[in-house]
């Protein structure tokens, strides 16, 4: 028998969990630690916020759907541990207190996690940070004004993780490496790869379905890794939202900007850019933008390999050209594209899934349009390209007269749906927008919301 | 004094270490067992066949009940006993409850929940307001209709008309912490309920009655809550009952915590809202008549739709003199959750109403739209009523003043000397200051409010500079709101305003209370910890105030409408003062003085030339065989209501607020930001300025949301499709404005109020209406037509009106 072991609140534990036991779950039923709390059960408001350490860093993760096995080596702090031994408040308490960040309280624990670990990560952008915890009561503006009053002060020392010399043994449920997951998953192709669990966690917590036979993904080293090539980007599958994001931020700043509404600060610290296009939802964010840029996705089944253009492994909803036993092992897109504009377009503007997701690549030379990449998410049952107003742009002047000629050609390439997010009507329309908005943007004209000031 | 101070929550220290207790987080006895409910998929018709081997088969189930299985009543109604705990046979919305599932974990009983199989006999459900209407299903006889004057006279002789109709969506709590209850069952069959519940005697009423016993055997208590607004006003009484029953049968302590997911499924939200209005005025924007016409989705069961319904009514006014009015309000059935209270109580809806009205009618005028509110504003109030006092002076203490009765504060003379300021026409006949419900207003203090709003906000200057700019940017447009409140503070159901409370000083100094509130956030303990220490004269950490107890304080009202703190700070105030005047009166005796000059201050007693420490005192008073504990009593004064004829002075007072909101829109997509928000808002002599900074910044946040980005969203089988916050969408963080300036008037309530504070649980709430006006504000911009926005203004719903503006 395998235990998960892991530190909590700075004591090694030793866990015997099935794969599937959830750390919230695990906290409040079995360990009796009651700080962490559940709202939502499914990673959408931040009140399970909990604090994991590893060779990485500390990062915020949702505790709802984050699996026992994920901790294996690692170290957590809930908010019971981020209080002294003594009961001596961490500076983001004590702050939140005289700030009178907190009514209800209920929300409370988790955003003293997040502000916590972004403490210790020195963030300023509270924005960012806290994005992804939900408060009810204050509206927000006393949590931010006890986030900055806390900024300059130092980390209390219990915050220090005791990893150096921490012997968990080995991993269950993980292989640890991308040879052995090829293997074992050639040998159990019915299993369920479990990567950040940003999605499978919800299978559990809300489908509640039993996974009889799991790997998880995220000790593999080789999976996890980002080659910065001379011309091209190779991101690996288990790369984190968050770690993508760090080097979006260099090359392709359009497509980080919208990352950083992806999900929340703790979802982007779990999900994987490899999770977001192997489970193939129409809704995901990255499979357009990596459409627009011209991304290869990279298969691997045992020892065989293949790739194929990204938008060519969405055959229709809910159907990838995926075999039996073979996984995303990374994808590769170009290091730069300047005319890479991305936009998301969602009813919340943070930690919101697109209503639409539009990303556009345009090549103009001489004034006319010779290259076009335009794709999107939420307007089909699969990400995919806007073959039609690329054929109606490409080799066209580069004017407002050819974009609104182009406008029509979305009917052609779209029949989107109508759903709780948004109408049908409504999604062509704001395709159609953000065609005509990266027209503006591309010939200098004010288009971004966020660049106002009152 | 401990009162005007700006202590912190009374729980921050514990809510921050994640020590604060919530229902979920109680330790239970061993063999405690766990309900979940099994649920009706359709939206209405009639159960045929019910298996329920499968469940009964699950593992870790105890037991499974249906109706059958019920001892007593079948009821879990706040209202008309129209609300079985299960269904009874028959179906009325996607999400009832069907049967009960006792295992022996939450897991295990949510997924046995399911296993369910339950054929129907399905009937086409009433969903819409429009079905609603064409099969008269209706609360009610008919609509419910209020007139002041006569309105069509007034209509057709007024120089403009206009018609419009703005449809505003419900909203969801989303309180954090999900309904949850747990029953302990105790000896003699009694039973205590630890309830997430803003009532508990309704709890302890509606167990009482599911087990055929009287009230004295139950007992409900509820130390806080993880927010409220509204939804554990009545909606915790399933979750409760439901484990009371379960606990009576099984012998064991039982838990219920709704999963988020059922929570929104299961609940009712707030009532979604169409309001027709046919107005009248003249060319300078003053009303002549106003006509409107409410309909509202009260849902399958009645709960508190009608005094929902009649508040959405009596705020039809807002802040402003309706010379005719005719108020028409539809309580409509539908197949649908039973929409509940929710954060002003359909007081919202009837503001948005009449804003609506003002912007539509400055907009026909091409008038600025703060200009024609102003206009048409009620009459200042007369005298010395809204100079707001120094800041750091604390409240007046009303105990004093009461002998010579100077302020009371409806005296019926002395007004309508002035009309609606510079803009009076010569000998326009001054009408009476009185609302369409017949209530004189006289404490209106939004002239100044607003006056002083504009200023420190820079409104003009910021509304012309806005011009200029959307003047030289095509795609990009800003916008500006202002929006003022006047709410009403009282229950329109007059026996519920009252409260007791129980007070009880040790030898020791300490001192421990209970009072009929429940604390959900909103920093009720606090405050009301506040006052008790002011009486005695001792510092607030001396004063503790444990979980609201059925059993400590009875009959509680539920703590809503705005009224915990100005009716439990009065009970609690009166409980000390009876100990304090014992106190007094015995060491006056001793040391042959008047018990007036027995003084509490500063932890001390002075009688006569002695001082003592307040322990000191309390030990001597023990010793003398004088009682230290007292209950205090409170019921408001002055109030009388007749719903049906729609007259009366339902309200001890109003509380006031306004607030400038500038945002900008993507013209290409519809998309916004709030920008910026200022905020004037009157909560009397505040008793914590910090808690009700608090109040106002929350509640702000909390009504913009309803107005913008918080859309309930219902299938053509009436499935609700956002429930869960992947698809339901409160404000996150940065959607609270980036400038956000928040101002306490902070004059004297001129009613007799609790240190002359003022309730701000939900007037701030209707501030977020300026957020919507800006928006349409905006989208005006953009061409000739009115935007005639509907809420919740999503970016879709603002692209509609952009294309309606651009013709």
């Amino acid at each position: 028998m395998t235990d998960i072991a892991f530190i909590l609140n700075g004591e090694e534990i030793r866990v015997d969990a099935p794969p599937t036991r959830t750390l919230l779950d695990w906290l409040r039923e079995t360990r009796g630690l009651t700080g962490t709390k559940e709202g939502c059960n499914e990673g959408d408001c931040g009140a399970c916020t909990v604090l994991v350490t590893d060779d990485n860093g500390v990062r915020a993760l949702n505790a709802c759907i984050l699996l026992m096995p994920q901790l294996h080596g690692k170290a957590v702090r809930t908010v019971e541990g981020i209080s002294g031994p003594d009961g001596a408040l961490h500076p983001v308490q004590a702050a939140m207190l005289e700030h009178h960040g907190s009514q209800c309280g209920f929300c409370t624990p988790g955003f003293v996690a997040s502000l916590a670990a972004g403490h210790l990560q020195g963030r300023t952008d509270h924005d960012v940070v806290l994005a992804g915890n939900l408060c009810r009561c204050t509206g927000y503006a006393p949590i931010i004004r006890a986030a900055q009053a806390a900024e300059a002060a130092e980390a209390p020392d219990w915050m220090d993780e005791p990893l150096d010399g921490f012997d968990p043994g080995p991993a269950p449920f993980a292989p640890e490496t991308a040879d052995d997951l090829a293997a074992w998953y050639l040998a159990n192709p019915d299993a369920t790869l479990i990567a950040g669990a940003t999605d499978v966690g919800l299978w559990i917590t809300k489908q509640l379905r039993d996974l009889p036979k799991v790997a998880f993904l995220n000790r593999c080293a080789d999976l996890k890794g980002i080659e910065i090539g001379t011309d091209t980007l190779r991101v690996g599958a288990a790369v984190t939202m968050t770690e993508m994001l760090a080097v979006l931020e260099v090359y392709h700043p359009s497509y980080a900007t919208m990352v950083r509404r992806y999900g929340s600060e703790q979802v982007r610290n779990a999900a994987t850019v490899g999770g977001n296009i192997a489970n193939g939802s129409p809704i995901g964010d990255n499979p357009p933008a990596l459409i627009a840029l011209g991304a290869t996705l990279h298969l691997r089944k045992g020892d065989a390999r293949r790739e194929m253009p990204l938008e060519a492994f969405f055959l229709d909803y809910g159907k990838q050209d995926r075999e039996r036993g073979e996984f995303v092992e990374a994808v590769t897109l170009p290091l730069r594209a300047p005319s890479l504009r991305c936009y998301k377009l969602s009813k919340r503007f943070d930690q919101d899934i697109s209503a639409v997701c539009g990303c556009f690549n345009l090549t103009i030379e001489d004034g006319k349009v010779t290259a076009a990449r335009i794709a999107f998410g939420g307007m089909a049952g699969i990400p995919k390209r806007a073959a039609s107003v690329e054929a109606a742009l490409l080799g066209q002047a580069w004017s407002e007269a050819t974009v609104a000629a182009a406008l029509p050609a979305f009917e052609q390439d779209f029949t989107p749906l109508s759903d709780m997010r948004a109408s049908a009507a409504y999604r062509l329309e704001a395709a159609k927008g953000m065609l005509r908005r990266y027209y503006a943007e591309m010939s200098g004209q004010p288009a971004d919301l966020m660049e106002v000031r009152a | 004094m401990s009162v005007a101070k700006p202590l912190p929550h009374d729980s921050g220290a514990l809510h921050v270490t994640g020590r604060a207790r919530y229902i979920d987080d109680i330790p239970t006895p061993a063999g405690t067992l766990h309900l979940a409910f099994g649920l009706s998929t359709i939206a209405r018709g009639r159960i045929t066949a019910m298996d329920l081997s499968a469940v009964k088969a699950a593992p870790g189930v105890m037991a499974v009940l249906t109706a059958e299985d019920l001892p007593f009543a079948n009821d879990v109604s706040p209202s008309a006993h129209d609300e079985p705990l299960l269904s009874d046979g028959a179906v009325h919305y996607v999400g009832q409850q069907i049967f009960i599932v006792v295992a022996t974990s939450h897991l295990a009983a949510r997924k046995a929940a399911r296993l369910g199989q339950i054929s129907y006999a399905e009937e086409t459900p009433i969903l819409t307001i429009d079905e609603a209407l064409a099969a008269n299903s209706r609360f009610e006889e008919g609509p419910r209709i209020w007139s002041k004057g006569d309105v069509d006279a007034a209509l057709a002789a007024a120089p403009h008309r206009l018609q419009g109709v703005i449809e505003m969506g419900g909203q969801e709590h989303f309180y954090l912490e999900g309904q949850a209850a747990v029953a302990l069952p105790q000896e003699g069959g009694d039973m205590v309920v630890h309830s997430s519940t803003q009532h508990p005697t309704e709890i302890q009423h509606k167990v009482a009655e599911a087990l055929g016993l009287p009230m004295h055997a139950v007992r409900c208590e509820v130390r806080r809550m993880g927010g409220g607004f509204g939804g554990k006003e009545s909606q915790g009484n399933a979750l409760a009952v439901a484990c009371a029953v379960a606990a009576r049968l099984t012998g064991r302590p039982c838990k219920m915590r709704y999963d988020r997911d059922d929570d929104m499924v299961i609940t009712g939200k707030r009532h979604d809202f169409r309001i027709a209005y046919d107005v009248g005025y003249d060319d300078d924007g003053r009303l002549r008549g106003v006509a409107f016409t409410q309909w509202t989705r009260c849902g399958w069961a009645l709960d508190l739709s009608l005094p929902v319904a009649d508040r959405a009514m009596l705020h039809a006014d807002n802040a402003y003199l309706l010379p005719a009015t005719r108020i028409t309000s539809h309580r409509l059935k539908t197949n649908t959750q039973s929409a509940t209270a929710y954060r002003g109580f359909g007081g919202p809806q009837g503001v948005l109403g009449i804003e609506r009205v003002m912007d539509h009618v400055a907009h026909a005028l091409g008038r600025d739209p703060v200009e024609i509110r102003r206009i048409n504003y009620y009459r200042a109030a007369e005298g010395g009523l809204s100079a707001p006092r120094p800041s750091g002076t604390p409240p007046e203490d009303i105990s004093k003043a009461k002998a010579g009765s100077a302020t009371k504060l409806s005296s019926g003379t002395g007004h309508g000397q002035r009309y609606g300021g510079p803009h009076s026409p010569e000998g326009f006949r001054p009408l009476a200051n009185t609302t369409p419900y017949g209530m004189e207003v006289t404490d209106f203090i939004l002239h100044e409010m607003t006056e002083r709003l504009l200023e420190t906000s820079e409104y003009a200057a910021r509304k012309a500079a806005i011009a200029a700019w959307n003047a030289q940017s095509p795609i990009l447009k800003r916008g500006i709101g202002f929006s003022p409140v006047k709410f009403g503070i009282s229950f329109t159901l007059t026996h519920l305003n009252q409260a007791g409370a129980l007070v009880h000083v040790y030898q020791d100094g300490s001192i421990h209370l209970n009072h009929g509130g429940t604390e959900m956030g909103q920093g009720l303990f606090q405050k009301v910890a506040q006052v008790a220490a002011a009486r005695f004269g001792v510092e607030v950490a001396a004063v503790k105030i444990t979980a609201t107890d059925t059993g400590k304080v009875p009959n509680t009202s539920a703590t809503a409408a705005s009224s915990g703190s100005d009716l439990n700070g009065m009970a609690v105030q009166a409980a000390c003062d009876t100990i304090r005047d014992r106190m007094a009166a015995f060491l006056a005796e001793r040391a042959q003085t008047d018990a007036a000059s027995v003084h509490f201050a500063d932890r001390m007693v002075h009688v006569g030339g002695e001082s003592m420490t307040f322990a000191e005192a309390a030990a001597l008073v023990y010793q003398n065989r004088v009682s230290l504990s007292s209950t205090g009593f409170y019921r408001t004064p002055d109030i009388t209501w007749d719903r049906i004829k729609g007259q009366g002075r339902p309200f001890y007072y109003f509380a006031h607020g306004a607030a400038v909101t500038e945002v900008v829109i993507d013209t290409l997509t519809g998309e916004n930001r709030i920008l910026r928000t200022d905020i004037l808002h009157d909560a009397g002599a505040s008793l914590n300025p910090a808690l009700d900074i608090g109040q106002i910044e929350g509640g702000y946040v909390q009504g913009a949301g309803w107005l913008t980005t918080e859309e309930l969203v219902w299938d053509d089988k009436g499935r609700l499709r956002t429930h869960a916050p992947s698809t339901y969408k409160i404000p996150a963080v940065s959607d609270r404005p980036p400038v956000f300036n928040v101002a306490l008037w902070d004059a004297a309530n001129p009613a007799e109020t609790v240190y002359r504070s003022k309730a701000v649980g939900e007037p701030p709430f209707m501030l977020g209406i300026s957020a919507f006006l800006a928006l349409s504000d905006a989208v005006a911009a953009c061409g000739a037509a009115y935007p005639a926005l509907d809420a919740p203004a999503t970016a879709e719903r603002v692209l509609a009106a952009l294309g309606r503006v651009r013709g």
